[in-house]
């Protein structure tokens, strides 16, 4: 496959309305697991060179809490939960209410990791329903990092043969709580022709 | 000429003879590699993504291997007047990121994935490279599993490497 690979604008629309359609449905999962109303940006699908997918995030340096994790199956990929430091803290209280302190313990990290395995899980159950493909996702990794260090890891592992990187983000607010974040979905390009045919937009 | 701040990105490299503070943001199993030629204040720092350029049958930027980055680092070094037994190294960066239990690996058997062992390889790499070109390795910070942001002054070579758990060290 090319790197100058490009999508039409059909294509892109569709990439969009899976992001739609999986974050509507681990904004719902995560609505009932704090009780509060989710808001949802609208989902952007890109190609990106990979320089500037760090730019998605912010600042490079920003201090950020990640939850990474494959996707195994019919179709292969990788999913990113990203929050703001102070964002990660604000859902920590909500998820432990009785683990007290603002540092992101052992406990509270647990529970980050299982929220992002529950929002990747719903946000792929949907994808699947969607196009009839078995998406599995595995035990995620948690880190705590410069936002840039976390991405950059995730550029190594899935641009060994391309020097762009298909991505599928939407933003996220938690209502009435400083909650903000951000789910992207990044598919191997290696499995776009597939998804691209189950979506009924093949090139 | 005004010293000013050049952002090395991803797969990038950048080589000047101006004072110029060279930056790579966010290093995480990426290494970024700096020459520096201190009789003629001329240095160079490329943000390594991948140890090897002949594992893969597309090649891409030269930025994003360690062998063609460092080689056309010093290529560039040289045309800019520096002789090869002038330049050294300093390098930093190849942690691993994330721990994920049972991940896929490039040939999508069990095992670490290759995330994991990337940052590793990397600097295993760059220092084969290195000694190769006869270019001493004079300080390094790297492995472990934290982001790292290298700043690289050409006027007089220091780097500085900072982190948000593990502080800031010159070298």
């Amino acid at each position: 496959m090319s790197s100058r690979r490009e999508l039409t604008p059909l294509q892109l629309d569709a990439l969009r309305e899976v992001g739609n359609i999986g974050s509507g449905n681990a904004a719902v999962a995560l609505s009932t697991m704090v009780d509060k109303k989710v808001l949802l940006s609208v989902p952007r699908a890109s190609l990106l060179p990979l320089v500037k997918v760090s730019e998605l995030v912010g600042g490079a340096e920003t201090p950020v809490v990640g939850v990474y994790l494959h996707i195994n199956g019919d179709a292969s990929g990788s999913m990113l939960l990203l929050l703001e430091e102070n964002s990660a803290r604000e859902l920590a209280r909500l998820m432990c209410p009785d683990a007290g302190g603002d540092e992101l313990d052992t406990v509270k990290q647990s529970a980050l990791q299982e929220t992002g395995s529950i929002l990747a899980g719903s946000y792929l159950n949907a994808l699947s329903q969607m196009t009839g493909l078995l998406l599995k996702p595995t035990v995620p990794g948690f880190a705590m990092d410069m936002a840039g260090a976390i991405i950059d890891f995730i550029l190594v592992e899935i641009s060994q043969s391309e020097d762009h990187v298909l991505v599928i983000e939407t933003e996220f607010d938690v209502l009435d709580r400083r909650i903000k974040g951000h789910l992207v979905l990044f598919p191997d390009l290696g499995s776009l022709d597939l998804i691209l045919g189950r979506l009924g937009v093949s090139g | 000429m005004d010293e000013k701040q050049v952002n090395v990105g991803v797969a990038e490299y950048h080589v000047t003879h101006n004072p110029h503070t060279l930056v790579c943001f966010g290093l995480g199993s990426c290494v970024g590699v700096a020459l520096y030629d201190k009789r003629r204040r001329i240095g160079g720092l490329a943000h390594v993504m991948l140890p090897d350029s002949n594992a893969i049958s597309r090649k891409g930027s030269p930025g994003k291997f360690a062998d063609t980055a460092i080689k056309s680092m010093v290529k560039e070094m040289e045309r800019l007047g520096s002789q090869r037994k002038d330049i050294i190294a300093k390098i930093a960066g190849g942690a691993c990121m994330f721990h994920i239990p049972g991940a896929r690996n490039p040939k999508n058997v069990p095992g670490p994935c290759l995330g994991m062992q990337i940052g590793e390889r990397n600097v295993e790499a760059v220092k084969k490279i290195l000694s190769e070109l006869d270019i001493p390795l004079v300080a390094e910070d790297t492995g472990g599993n934290y982001g790292r942001t290298m700043r690289f002054r050409v006027s007089d070579g220091k780097v500085t490497v900072s982190s948000i758990r593990h502080g800031t060290k010159e070298m």
